[in-house]
């Protein structure tokens, strides 16, 4: 799907930036961004050294293990193929909790740390395992309890009440969260789906146990 | 009729939420205090449990950290696949016409044009998101509507395909199944959830 997207994107913005006569913006705007992602990219090695050496310290000392174990329950219904000591459901549940709370700076290295840990369970490395999408859509749809950045523009904006948004940020970004994870369940069932699946023999075990 | 009488329950147990949460400046600092200090707490608390179960604390973190310049490193191919293209589709100007294309659609849903370029920004960039969103309460004020429901859209889901990108970049997945779909819809989802909250709110 990313395939049709990304060409989708660039062929729009050819054609489209032709017709409004601004391919010179379009090929400074390619140029820039090239720049920018290797900036981003640059921008996130400090911060990720520092939360994997703290989460080095966490895994061997058995943190992460106990986190795994407090949600189990929870754990066991979103990802049934994760063993449920595994250490990729405590880094999980730490990304997400830091999401909550709008850590951006932390949130996105533990997030990175749980994948690392979910590909550790993954039989061919370049492809998502169902486990990954359904914890990609906890953080593409990600609930924030307080979105710091809008409320400081508005606040800056002079609004009476900059918080006010919080209640009904919170409840939208608890449907759309709610709506990508059984997004993501329904969509790995589809036949095309579960063929690209890399664990689809443990998958299929899986399903037969339940049905059996 | 039962319908008609749970959905008035539901409006008004809402709107009294939303009553409160501005009076409520307790949970909000309560909220702030959290965010300052969870940070400094797990930088301080994980070390000393792991001293308490006598890891090498030191030697540890070293090991842990030095990967942090191979994961950065890998995400820098696909984070410039998505952001190219992503930033040549804003610079063309073809927004404008997908915002002319659906427009027709959100006036039904009671969605102010305006803001269907915050709906339609929202997956691809935060910052451009932002810039969009803060341009709409500058030119309509913090506390109208349509700055109500922008602020609420920005805050109701991530950057999708950044996410997307940094995330599978990390670990090498090119192959990215359906994660791309759920994400999206989770996109709409919030994006109408936000306006149809929005309406009963601040209506």
């Amino acid at each position: 799907m990313l395939n049709y997207i990304w060409l989708a994107l660039m062929v729009i913005a050819l054609i489209v930036g032709a017709i409004n006569g601004r391919i010179e913006a379009v090929t400074k705007a390619a140029m820039d961004y090239a720049a920018t992602a290797v900036d981003i990219a640059l921008g996130l090695i400090g911060i990720m050294a520092l939360w994997l050496g703290i989460m080095k310290i966490a895994e061997k000392g058995g943190i992460i293990k106990m986190l795994s174990r407090v949600i189990r329950p929870v754990a066991k219904f979103l990802f049934p193929n994760i063993p449920s000591d595994h250490p990729a459901i405590g880094t999980m549940l730490m990304n997400i909790i830091a999401n909550w709370l709008g850590l951006g700076n932390a949130a996105t290295p533990l997030g990175l740390k749980a994948m690392d840990d979910l590909q550790s369970l993954n039989k061919s490395k370049d492809t998502a395992t169902n486990a990954m999408v359904v914890f990609l859509a906890l953080n593409t749809a990600s609930i924030t309890i307080i979105p710091m950045t809008v409320i400081a523009v508005r606040a800056k904006l002079g609004s009476a009440n900059p918080f006010e948004i919080i209640s009904t940020a919170v409840f939208a970004s608890t449907c759309a969260t709610i709506a990508a994870v059984i997004a993501a369940k329904l969509l790995q069932k589809l036949p095309g789906i579960r063929k690209s699946d890399p664990n689809r023999i443990d998958t299929e075990k899986e399903e037969g146990e339940k049905n059996a | 009729m039962l319908d008609s009488l749970s959905t008035s329950v539901v409006i008004d147990t809402i709107s009294q939420v939303a009553q409160s949460t501005s009076s409520e400046s307790l949970f909000v600092i309560i909220m702030k205090g959290f965010s300052n200090y969870a940070i400094p707490f797990l930088l301080l608390i994980i070390p000393i449990l792991g001293f308490a179960k006598k890891v090498k604390v030191y030697e540890a973190f070293v090991e842990g950290a030095k990967d942090g310049f191979t994961v950065a490193i890998k995400i820098i191919p696909f984070l410039v696949a998505i952001l190219v293209a992503i930033g040549m589709f804003r610079a063309s100007g073809a927004m404008d016409y997908f915002v002319y294309l659906l427009s027709p659609i959100t006036n039904l849903i009671g969605m102010p044009a305006e803001t269907l370029p915050v709906a339609l920004m929202r997956p691809l960039s935060g910052s451009g998101t932002l810039g969009i969103v803060t341009e709409l309460m500058n030119e309509h004020g913090p506390d109208s509507f349509i700055g109500r429901l922008s602020s609420t859209m920005f805050g109701s889901t991530e950057t999708t395909f950044y996410v997307l990108a940094v995330y599978f970049g990390a670990v090498g997945i090119k192959k990215s199944r359906h994660a791309v779909a759920a994400g999206l819809i989770g996109d709409v989802v919030g994006l109408l959830m936000a306006v149809f909250i929005c309406r009963i709110v601040f209506g």
